[in-house]
């Protein structure tokens, strides 16, 4: 009955509403980390979380874009497909002899090419973003055995450089180069996000598209510019990749915007646009990654169980996000 | 205002939807410093003038000049940029977003590119401030009642820098109040020089805030007059286009006489509640009765009928129809009791825009009676065609979808819908919100017929005179908490409401 009690109760339960997927995914990484650390002595070796930057790295920059995406209320298929065509095409390049710095140059440029293209077939034609990025996917899946239907090694110097350096103690603790673009990429993502326009607009248009129209918001640009960055960082989560794996193959990373979606649902961004952080998408990369590494440690669990903890987690991230409503109505 | 220049014409404005010839040849001018009302019934063609105005819409004929300049928008953001400011019919905003970031967002505060969040708040605060408003500018709009969120989308509105000013009906959702304090501010930019550009159906506003008015029928221009030259009899006549006995139905008598309310009633609620909602109340209902809510926005109105409805879950409390106990846990559970609900909020909880008028009105029937049994489509059109005339939906074509209807006619759509399926206990909040008032009187003069019928009412409107005239017993509302009954015999007036309202009346009639 009394009416006191309503208003703080109100701004209490509110404000960290907003937070709570991410801070589930959170207590669901330290309690992943735990299990580890209590099972496996040498998980709490800090190499072993270094490792799964290292593996995930390029997953990871991947996951910033398609973040972008999803935060609109899009989605982008063509990512996995995209990360292979720029590691292939990277790697024919080298071995026709084209310099590093060029190759470097022409690799980066495809992915954001194709991801502009999408962006307005969607925007212009008002397709669904489902059917477009489908259409790029397979486009890109395609131009890569096109390419060449095996696997092309790189032997130049500058990848082998990027691929062994080791940055920390050589033999101790340390991480790879990539582990670092990787991290530059999701600071830049999270000040894009949270500091200009374009990344509030990117929040506005997944809110509400239609009203962000009338309230004079670029709505078409915006659209553009975010498959236009999903492009650009799966072309780097391709090179990341490239550097990795020391050649480029038709058939790598086949299934991969699975992952990346994957990722950024457990990591509290609603799929439905709006709603969701950078820093969400890192830690659901990590689940991801710490997920694998204990199964690898175990060692007698099949490698499939992987994907079936991952699906049973993004059941429940989805109930959760309907649970408490995270779209405000 | 006469001799200068006006700031704004349109000449010969022509637009067509597929079927609809929504505006004619229509000649507007607006002068700066004035505030001008536009006036029409529902489907006029107000909103829209206002959307070719604003580059939403691209115009087949005629032109639109800002300034002694021609000018044609391509969308809202370039009106903006070039001073013509819109808050638009139904609230346009994005309810993931914090208050503050609705009202800046396009023209942030920066400090080389990157937003200043500290300094948009504190903007954000100032200019609520000026409207009355106390909020927590960092909560996402969307936990925040519509009445709010639009004086947030006000407050967006009056930060431009803008020319001209355009509100297209802003004050339906709000109360007496906050219209003040509106107007207020609406006087002070006036007197800066902006011109105002104002939608509503509330007449007495118009006399209270308009220096001038134009007044559109059926998509064509019927004049334009100074405020004092125009008389509210002749403006309605003007709008309708013919003298109709609408005026003397306004006059009628209140219907005061006393429901029986012996016998069990239809509904009965006993300390109701939900924490953080509403504070636990008793609510009785009998059959035929009318109950009207009052109280301000915000006040917790909405919140009972959606109890009462099962949209939202009680944590507090028991509920009886027909005397007995009954978990109304969900809407599925209070339609099958003879429950019906027409919510306020028609864009987000009502229409679905992209289902016809016939669909759109069978679709709450169709629920009740499950999915297996579909009504067949004689009877469909039979009852749809009686409603869409009983209610004046214009255009009177079932076929067309709901998104193409104007604000006020969608209202009627969803009206019909809860009126098909003959509820006995009917919910309207805000059931004449945005509707015009030859309308308004017949929604009135039918929720008369449906309460001699033996069809109970539960009555929620922010006007009070409507209220007054259709209810039985008046139950008022404050912070969330029902605080008094009153039936509403000849004792009863706006002023005895307003106070119980203002002070709560701890002494008045006991809860029943
Ligand atoms: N997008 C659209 N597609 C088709 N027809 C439309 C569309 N928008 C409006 N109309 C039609 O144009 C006419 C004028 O509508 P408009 O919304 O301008 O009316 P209004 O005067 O604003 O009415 P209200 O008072 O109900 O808001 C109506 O007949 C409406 O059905
Ligand atoms: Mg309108």
């Amino acid at each position: 009955m009394t009416t006191t009690s309503l208003s703080p109760g109100r701004t209490w339960a509110r404000l960290p509403r907003r937070h709570v997927p991410v801070l589930v995914t959170l207590a669901l990484l330290l309690v992943l980390y735990g299990v580890g650390v209590s099972q496996y002595r040498a998980f709490s070796n800090v190499q072993v979380v270094f490792n799964v930057f290292i593996d995930n790295g390029f997953l990871l920059v991947v996951a910033v874009g398609m973040t972008f995406v999803i935060l609109t209320g899009g989605i982008d298929l063509s990512v996995g497909s995209v990360v292979a065509m720029t590691a292939m095409v990277s790697a024919f390049l080298l071995r026709e002899g084209w310099p590093a710095a060029l190759v470097l140059v022409v690799a980066l440029l495809i992915g954001p090419t194709l991801g502009f293209l999408m962006g307005c077939v969607i925007h212009f034609f008002d397709i669904q973003p489902f059917i477009v990025t489908l259409a790029g996917m397979f486009f890109a899946r395609g131009m890569c055995t096109f390419i060449s239907d095996s696997s092309i090694p790189i032997t130049d110097g500058f990848w082998t450089t990027m691929s062994q350096q080791r940055i920390g103690d050589p033999s101790g603790t340390f991480v790879s180069i990539s582990v670092l673009i990787a991290f530059a990429v999701v600071a830049v993502a999270a000040y894009v996000l949270a500091y200009t326009r374009l990344g509030r607009n990117v929040y506005a248009v997944g809110g509400n598209a239609q009203s962000a129209l009338l309230m004079g918001l670029p709505v078409g640009r915006t659209r553009i510019a975010v498959y236009t960055i999903s492009g650009l960082c799966a072309a780097v989560g391709g090179i990341l990749l490239s550097f990795y794996t020391l050649s480029g193959a038709p058939l790598i990373a086949v299934g991969m915007e699975l992952d990346v979606i994957a990722a950024v649902v457990i990591g509290g961004t609603v799929l439905t646009g709006g709603a969701g952080y950078v820093f969400g998408t890192v830690l659901g990369v990590l689940v991801l990654g710490v997920i694998q590494t204990l199964i690898t440690f175990d060692g007698s669990l099949n490698s499939w169980w992987t994907k079936i903890v991952i699906g049973g987690l993004l059941f429940a991230f989805i109930l959760l996000q309907r649970l408490i409503g995270i779209r405000y109505k | 205002m006469t001799g200068s220049h006006p700031v704004l014409t349109m000449t010969g404005i022509s637009k067509s939807f597929p079927g609809v010839r929504a505006l004619d040849g229509v000649d507007f001018r607006l002068f700066p410093g004035e505030v001008h009302a536009l006036m029409g019934e529902n489907g006029a063609g107000k909103s829209t003038l206002i959307k070719v105005l604003t580059g939403v819409y691209g115009v087949d004929r005629g032109t639109v000049a800002l300034a002694g300049e021609q000018v044609s928008f391509t969308g809202p953001m370039q009106a903006t940029a070039a001073g013509v400011s819109t808050v638009f019919q139904e609230v346009n905003l994005c309810t993931n977003l914090s208050v503050a970031e609705n009202i800046f967002i396009g023209r942030e505060p920066r400090r080389l590119g990157a937003v200043r969040w500290g300094e948009m708040r504190r903007r954000a605060r100032a200019l609520l401030t000026r409207l009355d408003l106390d909020i927590d500018v960092n909560a996402p709009l969307g936990s925040f009642s519509l009445a709010i969120q639009q004086m947030v989308a006000i407050a967006r509105a009056i930060d431009i820098e803008a020319r001209v000013l355009v509100l297209d009906e802003p004050t339906s959702s709000l109360d007496t109040g906050e219209v003040a304090q509106l107007f207020r501010v609406m006087r002070s930019l006036r007197d800066d020089g902006i011109a105002i550009l104002f939608v509503t159906h509330f007449l007495d506003q118009v006399y209270r805030i308009a220096d001038r008015i134009t007044v559109l029928r059926n998509g064509q221009l019927v004049g334009e007059w100074t405020t004092g030259d125009l008389p509210q009899l002749s403006l309605v006549e003007k709008m309708i286009g013919k003298e109709l006995d609408v005026l003397e139905r306004l006059d009628e008598q209140p219907r005061r006489d006393v429901a029986a309310t012996e016998g069990t009633p239809l509904l009965e609620a006993r300390a109701l509640g939900r924490r953080s909602a509403v504070a636990p109340f008793d609510l009785t209902v009998h059959a035929g009765e009318v109950v009207g809510l009052a109280g301000l926005l915000g006040s917790g109105r909405t919140e009972v009928a959606r109890l009462l409805f099962g949209a939202d879950r009680a944590d507090h409390g028991s509920v009886r129809v027909d005397g007995s106990p009954t978990s109304l846990r969900t809407p599925v559970a209070a339609i099958a009791r003879g429950i019906g609900f027409c919510s306020e909020n028609r864009r987000a909880e009502g229409i679905v825009a992209d289902l016809s008028v016939r669909e759109n009105i069978v679709l709450a029937m169709q629920a009740a009676r499950g999915w297996l049994r579909p009504i067949p489509r004689r009877r469909q059109d039979e009852l749809v065609d009686r409603w869409v005339r009983a209610l004046h939906i214009r255009p009177a074509d079932p076929e067309i979808p709901v998104g193409n209807l104007s604000g006020g006619n969608q209202q009627k759509v969803l009206l019909a819908r809860w009126l098909i399926t003959e509820p006995r206990l009917l919910i309207l909040d805000e059931p004449t919100r945005g509707i015009d008032i030859g309308a308004k009187t017949e929604i009135q003069r039918l929720v008369a017929q449906l309460s001699d019928g033996g069809t109970a009412v539960l009555f929620i409107s922010a006007e009070l005179e409507e209220v007054l005239r259709l209810s039985h017993r008046i139950a008022v509302m404050r912070d969330h908490e029902l605080v008094t009954q009153l039936t509403n015999d000849q004792s009863v007036d706006a002023d005895r409401i307003m106070q119980a309202i203002a002070a709560g009346a701890a002494h008045e009639g006991v809860p029943s």
